[in-house]
């Protein structure tokens, strides 16, 4: 069990209390029982195909599934296929489909849905899903009722990470197939495969899925009900689950000092678990298009004048871990052999000196991502160093559709951003830093401008690598090419934690956490 | 009895203008005791209140000194409530000092205007005005003047509509005087006692609808002001009371004072009200 390593020095109090709950994990489960959560911030739809949000995931999950999942060690498990086949050159896929699957309506699962899904919802729906599919996918069949086969172009070293909820949910073709995806009755009352139906959904109230007593696995899910409440006001959260009307707080649900009282409870288990598939990773994006930016010594006294675990230790109160590689230290291909900036303001000072520019002359416009107020308090304390660099800044508030707009119409100078990992850097991180991904219309491409030729090929030797040692030293050069040039700058891995009450049992099993398909969670009487 | 003897009889308008002054003084002296930017983290986070005599009223999660937060904030919230109340003392003169002096369709026409934004809840437009033109300190004292003008019009329209039709009035205009010019220097020094009275409350509510827009982080995020303080530090309430105590306090005890002056201006002006014990 890895678990303590994990745990950061704040939180290493409760790792007794971690373990204490992995054994109960041996437990024969009782049957029945309602667990209630919170989906926060309230998701737009349930449709995971449609919106990758955090809620979505979280609710939607247990409506939908992946093909595949990920272990908490991101070893690839069993989802809707059973089995899967790499051919010798990678470029054959071949999935083995789960027998006896039913979709909610009651129409029987089969590998045409997988192509369905694959071919035509997802190229169409998905971003990510799409530049997959059109960059390496040569063809997508069913030569049996139970075996779905992915050729490939080119080999893709990441390909087997592509298919977890959030990037590949397989989604009914019978309901979706020759009608509008988006405005489909079924987006509001979804039909997916998973251990609970869709109920209810009271707007700005509750969510409320029931048990699928057709679940593909034998005597489960082992919980009758889920309910998803809807609490906008963050204090109000933690006072609900400290009064027991709900019974998990998934992470962010509430704010981290809320976080460090709550664990402390009486019958509290929390763990920090449960994100090794997305793994942000939390930098500041600045436009390289702009003086300062565009200068190389700007970006690496900025690096170097801002305290990274002052951001973590008296900001996120502890959960997280100073970043000092564009990829998280709890992926593959992490390598620590990289150009790091400890803080020194001396140094930095020395830096801007160094490079010409002459900061009083600009008027950097700071924007943070409105996510809340660590996030707030994080873009003042980047104010406040910034400063003392001699810079003017000003930090122009905005909400989350004007955030995104700025950024994806790359109208910015500086902002925070984040990244989820997906496991594999060709999935979550690449699209960060390949110049040809600077591409307007999202806020998580390569928005800040970075173009470095010997990146691109780099990014593009490991993903195409079939032997997993050679990806490693691509990846790893690209790790010192990318920090050297300082594309973004990274400030921190964030740590979420999921705080239960200690009669939920198996909660968090995979790296894909709480969103994964809660039928073998159980609530102890 | 001389204007300033009847109000220094108001023992509450005395403490108020004490109070008043301490303020101000703070938010002038404030780049003096406090060289570096209220932003600038200066001590170990979230001390609490006298555990470091450097920083008495304690610091923040960045380290910030809570108490220069409050001495730079007072400059904020006095800069705003006087410049909004200016503004919007000039505006609802002008509309009702028209309205009441002419009267007939000019009145219809502008107490109809009035009557369009009285009907508006005066915050909720406030927050829709900030949040369209961007949250800044010349928006937010700006919305807060066009949300707080109509009291003082409908207040002026009254007093002009029942002074144009006195005898001095009626002189000057036998005189020959101009419209504007009987308004300016006949009629509206002998209305200004209760205009004044009303501005100085409405400074108090406009430092208190600055505070609330910078709670609800619609204030102007380069500016330390004490209602952002306590936006920022309320779900901290239970972990760091001193965050959002010590501005609430300073918010309070500011308004207070403004009120108590009010009170006592009010009673040194109103004739009606002269020889009543304050």
């Amino acid at each position: 069990m890895k678990k303590s390593s994990r745990l950061i020095a704040g939180l290493v109090g409760l790792a007794g209390l971690t373990l204490a709950a992995a054994a109960g994990a041996q437990e024969k489960p009782t049957p029945g029982g309602t667990l209630n959560m919170i989906a926060q911030p309230e998701p737009p739809m349930l449709m995971v195909g449609l919106n990758t949000q955090g809620p979505t995931l979280y609710v939607g999950g247990q409506i939908y599934q992946g093909l595949l999942s990920y272990g908490k060690d991101l070893k690839v498990l069993p989802s809707l296929a059973k089995a899967w086949e790499v051919s010798e050159d990678g470029l054959t896929y071949t999935f083995t489909i789960q027998e006896g699957v039913k979709w909610h309506d009651g129409k029987p699962f089969s590998a045409e849905d997988v192509v369905f899904t694959a071919d035509k919802f997802l190229r169409e729906a998905h971003p990510r899903w799409r530049y997959i599919a059109n960059t390496y996918i040569e063809s997508i069949t069913s030569p049996s009722p139970d075996t779905v086969v992915f050729k490939l172009k080119r080999p893709f070293s990441a390909f087997l990470y592509a298919f977890e909820l959030s990037s590949f949910p397989v989604v009914p073709k019978h309901i979706y197939d020759g009608a509008d995806y988006r405005t489909n009755p079924a987006n509001q009352a979804p039909i997916g495969t998973g251990p609970f139906k869709f109920k209810e959904w009271k707007r700005g109230s509750y969510i409320h899925l029931v048990k699928n007593e057709d679940y593909w696995k034998p005597g489960m899910p082992h919980l009758d009900e889920l309910y998803f409440r809807i609490v906008p006001d963050a204090a109000s959260r933690a006072v609900a689950f400290e009064k027991g009307t709900v019974d998990v707080l998934r992470g962010g649900d509430v704010e981290g000092f809320e976080v460090r009282r709550l664990s402390k409870l009486q019958g509290v288990t929390t763990t920090t678990d449960g994100w090794e598939m997305y793994s942000p990773l939390v930098f500041m994006q600045w436009n390289m298009r702009k003086a300062p930016f565009d200068n190389k010594l700007v970006r690496k006294a900025i690096m170097h004048a801002i305290d990274r675990d002052f951001i973590v230790r008296n900001v996120w109160f502890g959960l997280g871990k100073p970043a000092v590689s564009p990829f998280a230290s709890t992926t593959r291909f992490f390598s620590d052999d990289v150009s790091t900036y400890p803080f020194d303001l001396a140094k930095a000072k020395e830096l801007i000196a160094q490079s010409g520019v002459k900061p009083q002359e600009h008027t950097i416009r700071l924007m943070p991502i409105p996510y809340g107020t660590q996030w707030d308090r994080m873009a003042e304390y980047v104010k406040q160093q910034l400063e003392q660099l001699g810079f003017k800044v000003d930090i122009r508030a905005v909400d989350a559709g004007g955030w995104s707009q700025a950024l994806s119409e790359w109208d910015f100078d500086i902002t925070f951003n984040f990244t989820y990992q997906y496991g594999d850097p060709a999935l979550g991180v690449a699209r960060h830093y390949l110049s040809t991904n600077i591409i307007k219309g999202t806020p998580f491409a390569n928005n800040e401008g970075y173009q470095n030729p010997a990146v691109d090929e780099l990014f593009l030797k490991a993903a195409s690598a079939v032997d997993e040692a050679e990806a490693k030293a691509a990846y790893a050069e690209v790790q010192k090419m990318i920090t050297d040039d300082v594309a973004l700058g990274w400030l921190f891995e964030q740590r979420n934690v999921t705080i239960m009450r200690d009669k939920v049992k198996n909660l968090v099993r995979t790296g894909i956490g709480v969103n994964e398909s809660m039928d073998d969670v159980w609530i102890a009487k | 009895m001389s204007f300033l003897r009847r109000y220094a009889q108001n023992v509450g308008a005395l403490i108020g203008l004490a109070i008043l002054v301490v303020v101000v003084l703070v938010a002038l002296a404030a780049p003096v005791l406090y060289p570096v930017s209220p932003w600038q983290g200066v001590g170990e986070p979230l001390l609490g209140p006298f555990e470091d005599p450097a920083y008495p009223l304690g610091t923040d999660l960045l380290g910030r000194d809570i108490a220069a937060g409050i001495a730079y904030g007072a400059r904020v919230s006095l800069l705003i409530g006087i410049i909004s109340t200016a503004v919007a003392v000039v505006i609802g003169v002008a509309l009702g000092a028209l309205a009441g002096f002419y009267g007939g369709r000019v009145d219809d026409m502008l107490m109809r205007f009035t009557e369009f934004f009285q009907t508006i809840p005066a915050f909720a437009m406030a927050v829709v005005l900030v949040a369209i033109f961007s949250p800044n300190i010349t928006s937010i004292t700006l919305a807060i003047a066009v949300v707080s003008w109509p009291p003082v019009a409908r207040l002026v329209r009254g007093e002009f509509l029942s002074l144009r039709s006195r005898e001095f009035v009626q002189a000057a205009v036998v005189v020959g005087q101009t419209g504007p010019r009987i308004m300016a220097t006949q009629i509206l020094p002998n209305a200004i006692s209760p205009i004044i009275v009303t501005a100085s409350l409405m400074v108090a509510t406009a430092i208190l609808t600055e505070s609330s827009l910078s709670f609800l982080g619609l204030g102007d995020r380069n500016m330390m002001s004490w209602g952002f303080m306590i936006g920022a530090a309320r779900t901290m309430l239970r972990e760091a009371w001193w965050l959002s105590v010590f501005p609430g306090v300073a918010i309070l005890v500011t308004v207070l004072a403004i009120n108590l002056i009010g009170e006592g201006l009010n009673d040194a002006m109103n004739p009606h009200l002269r020889g009543r014990k304050g």
